[in-house]
C-alpha cells in the first residue's frame, strides 16, 4: 500500500539536479547541527565533571561562570533547532517545491 | 529514596548521589501527606473540566474515521502542535519536581532541565520532516514502509505499550500524590478521577480533544509559571542578580547552590542519563504520533521550534520559581513543619507555596488546578498513543491487513482506551507505596535504545533489512530493560537486595549501542529474499522522505 511511487518517478526524481541539491544542503545542515548540539551538551556535561572550579568563577555578585554556560546550552538548543526550521521552511522548500512540480 | 532528596534538611551530598543515580526522581512524586480540601482549587479544577468536556463534545461531532480520532485530520497548525507537544513535555512532575530540585540544590536543577531540551534539535534536523513525509498515524508506519510490515508493526506495538505502560505509571502514581496533596483528595478516588476523565477525552474526542486539551493546559502552565516569576522578580525590582544573593544569603547552603554540585559525581551515569534523554525524546511514541496531526513537514518542523521554545522558557521559568521559593517560602514559618523543619508536604510544594507567598489562595488555587489539568492532558496523549498501537499497528494492520481505517478500527481503538484507562487506574492504585523513581528514566532508555535506532535507521540506512531492525529492536529494549532491573534502582531500591548486579542506574550508554550494533550486524549478515526487498524498497522511500512526493496524496484522500 505503501510503495505508491512508480520506479520511474524515482529514477528521475533521483536524477534530478534540484534533487541532489536538496539531498546535499539538507543531510550536510542537518548533520552538522546535530553533531554541534552533541559538542555542546556534552561538552558542558565534561566541563561539569571535570572543571568545577572553572564553571565555579564568579562572573558578578554571586552569579558563577555557570549560570551563563548553562544558559548558553539551554538557549543554543533553541537557536539550533531555528536554524534548521528557517533554512528548511524558506531554501529547501522552494528547492522541494521546484522537485515537485518538475516531476508530476 | 526521593524523601531524602526532598526534605531540604538532608538535601546533602549524599541525596544528590541518590538524585544522580535515580536519574528521575524529579519526574516522579514521592509518597505525600493528605492535606486539608482547598475549594479555590477545586473550583478553577472543575472550570477546567467543564471547558475541557465542552471541548470533547465539540471534537466528538468532528471525529468519525481514524484519521481524525489519531491525528485530528491532519488539521492542527505548526503553532497549535508545538504548544501541544511543550504540553506533552511539561508533566506536572517536571513542573513541581524541577523547581522542587532548584529549591533543594540551587544550580543541580538547570543541569537537569538542560538535558530534557537538548534532544529536539537532534528530532528537528534528522527526524521530523522524514516522520510527516513517510507516516500516516503512527511511527510505525514509517519503519513499516518498506520493511516486512507484521513484524515491525509488533516490534513498534511493543516498544509503544511497554515506553506508555511505565510513563502511564509514573504520571497516575504522581497525580495521586499529588492530588492528595493538592486537593485532600484519597489517593484511591484521585486515581478513578483521572482515568475516568482520560477515557472521555480520548474516547470520544480522540486526538482533537486531546490536542486542545494539551494547549490549554499548556497556555494555563506557561501562564501561572510566567506570573509566579514575574511576581517573584518584582520582590527584587525585577533584577535577578538581587534575588540570586538573597537566596544565597538565606540558603543553609549558601554559596554552593550557585556551584554545580555533585549531580555529575558518576560521568558514567551522567553521560548514560544524557543519552536516554538526547535520544529518547525522539522515540517517544506519544511525541513522535504528534508530528502526524499537522497538515505537511514545513508545519511538522515549525511545531518542533515552537516545542523547544515553549520547553526552554518554561525551564528557565522553573529555575526563577525555584530560587523564589529559597527566598520567598523557605523563610515563611507558615509554610514550614515545625517538626521536621522541611517544607509541609515535602520539596515538592516549594512551587505551589510560592504561588501562595506571593498571589495568596487564588494564585495557589489556580496552581493546584494547573497542576491537575496538566497530569489529566499528559495521561491522555499517552493513552491515545497506546490504544493507536493496538489498533492501527496490531488490529489494523497485522490482524486484518486493513489499511484503509474503517469503523471496525475506530470502534477498536475506542475500546483499547478504555481497557488502557481501567489499567491505568488498577496499576495506578497497585504501585501507590511503590519507589518508582526508576520509571520515566526506564521509559527514555528505552525508546533510545528500540524505537531510535530502528526508527533513524530505517529512514537514514539503505542497508537496513527487516531481520536486523527486529532483532537489534528487540535486544535494544530487552537489554534496557534488563540493565535496570539488575541495576541499583531496582534490584537494590525496589528488590531490596544489598548489591546490584549490574552498577549502573541509566543503561542508554549500553542499550542503545546494543541496540545499534544488532541492527548492524543482522542487517549485513541477511541475504535472505526478503532482504533484497528491503533494500530495493529504499530509494522510493528516500524521495518521498525528502520530497513528500506520494505524502500529500495520500493525505488528502482522508
Amino acid at each position: 500500500m505503501h510503495n505508491n511511487l512508480s520506479n520511474e518517478l524515482v529514477r528521475r526524481v533521483q536524477a534530478d539536479p534540484n534533487f541532489i541539491e536538496l539531498e546535499k544542503k539538507r543531510d550536510s545542515l542537518g548533520i552538522t547541527l546535530s553533531i554541534l548540539m552533541l559538542v555542546i551538551y556534552y561538552g558542558y556535561v565534561m566541563m561539569l565533571a571535570f572543571a568545577k572550579p572553572f564553571l565555579g568563577i564568579i562572573v558578578s555578585g554571586v552569579i558563577t561562570l555557570a549560570f551563563p554556560v548553562g544558559m548558553f546550552v539551554l538557549l543554543s538548543a533553541i537557536v539550533i533547532t531555528g536554524i534548521y526550521v528557517n533554512r528548511a521552511n524558506t531554501e529547501f522548500d522552494a528547492l522541494t517545491r521546484k522537485i515537485v512540480e518538475a516531476n508530476r | 529514596m526521593i524523601r531524602a532528596l526532598l526534605s531540604r534538611a538532608s538535601a546533602t551530598f549524599a541525596a544528590l548521589l541518590c538524585l544522580a543515580g535515580t536519574a528521575f526522581a524529579a519526574e516522579s512524586i514521592g509518597q505525600t501527606e493528605k492535606q486539608e480540601t482547598n475549594v479555590t482549587a477545586i473550583v478553577m479544577f472543575v472550570a477546567f473540566v467543564l471547558l475541557t468536556l465542552y471541548i470533547t463534545y465539540r471534537a466528538a461531532k468532528r471525529t468519525h474515521t481514524t484519521s481524525e480520532f489519531y491525528t485530528a485530520g491532519g488539521h492542527i497548525t505548526g503553532f497549535q502542535n508545538g504548544l501541544a507537544i511543550a504540553g506533552d513535555y511539561m508533566s506536572a512532575a517536571s513542573f513541581l519536581g524541577i523547581s522542587a530540585l532548584v529549591y533543594s540544590s540551587g544550580y543541580d536543577g538547570l543541569i537537569y532541565s538542560i538535558g530534557f531540551l537538548v534532544g529536539w534539535p537532534i528530532i528537528v534536523a534528522l527526524l521530523a520532516e522524514r516522520l510527516r513525509n513517510l507516516g500516516k498515524f503512527t511511527f510505525a508506519d514509517v519503519i513499516s514502509y518498506r520493511l516486512d510490515e507484521t513484524p515491525l508493526r509488533l516490534l513498534a506495538a511493543s516498544g509503544t505499550l511497554v515506553v506508555v505502560a511505565f510513563y502511564l505509571i509514573a504520571q497516575m502514581v504522581g497525580a495521586g500524590q499529588l492530588i492528595k496533596l493538592l486537593f485532600g483528595l484519597e489517593y484511591n478516588v484521585a486515581e478513578i478521577l483521572v482515568g475516568v476523565l482520560m477515557i472521555c477525552y480520548v474516547t470520544f474526542g480522540g486526538m482533537l480533544a486531546t490536542t486542545w486539551v494539551q494547549i490549554i493546559k499548556a497556555c494555563l502552565l506557561l501562564g501561572g509559571a510566567t506570573l509566579i516569576a514575574i511576581l517573584v522578580l518584582v520582590h527584587y525590582g525585577f533584577n535577578p542578580a538581587a534575588l540570586f544573593a538573597d537566596a544565597v544569603a538565606k540558603h543553609p547552603k549558601h554559596d554552593a547552590i550557585m556551584h554545580p554540585g555533585a549531580f555529575v559525581a558518576n560521568p558514567v551515569e551522567t553521560i548514560s542519563l544524557g543519552l536516554a534523554l538526547m535520544f529518547g525524546t525522539a522515540g517517544l511514541p506519544h511525541i513522535l504520533m504528534r508530528f502526524f496531526t499537522v497538515a505537511d513537514a514545513k508545519e511538522a518542523r515549525k511545531s518542533v521550534f515552537f516545542a523547544t521554545s515553549f520547553i526552554g522558557y518554561f525551564y528557565i521559568l522553573t529555575f526563577i520559581i525555584g530560587f523564589g521559593a529559597i527566598t520567598l517560602v523557605a523563610t515563611n514559618p507558615d509554610y514550614i513543619d515545625p517538626a521536621t523543619h522541611a517544607l509541609k508536604g515535602g520539596a515538592n510544594m516549594a512551587a505551589v507555596w510560592l504561588a501562595d507567598a506571593v498571589g495568596g489562595n487564588l494564585l495557589l488555587g489556580f496552581i493546584s488546578a494547573v497542576a491537575f489539568a496538566t497530569i489529566l492532558a499528559v495521561v491522555s496523549g499517552l493513552t491515545l498513543a497506546g490504544a493507536s498501537a493496538v489498533s492501527h499497528d496490531i488490529y489494523a494492520s497485522v490482524l486484518r491487513k486493513d489499511h484503509d481505517g474503517d469503523s471496525s478500527e475506530l470502534a477498536v481503538s475506542k475500546a483499547a482506551t478504555v481497557v488502557l484507562g481501567i489499567v491505568a487506574i488498577v496499576l495506578g492504585i497497585a504501585f501507590e507505596k511503590q519507589n518508582i523513581a526508576f520509571m520515566v528514566g526506564l521509559a527514555f532508555a528505552i525508546a533510545a535504545s528500540s524505537n531510535f535506532p530502528v526508527l533513524l535507521l530505517s529512514v537514514v540506512w539503505k542497508n537496513l533489512t527487516t531481520r536486523g531492525a527486529v532483532i537489534g529492536g528487540f535486544l535494544g529494549l530487552t537489554s534496557a530493560l534488563a540493565l535496570t532491573i539488575a541495576g541499583p534502582s531496582i534490584w537494590v531500591a525496589v528488590l531490596g537486595n544489598k548489591v546490584a548486579l549490574w552498577p549502573y542506574s541509566n543503561p542508554a550508554l549500553f542499550s542503545m549501542p546494543i541496540g545499534f550494533f544488532f541492527c548492524w550486524l543482522f542487517s549485513v549478515t541477511d541475504s535472505s529474499a526478503r532482504a533484497a526487498t528491503d533494500k530495493a524498497g529504499f530509494d522510493a522511500q528516500y524521495v518521498r522522505s525528502q520530497t513528500g512526493i506520494g505524502a500529500s496524496t495520500e493525505a488528502s484522500s482522508h
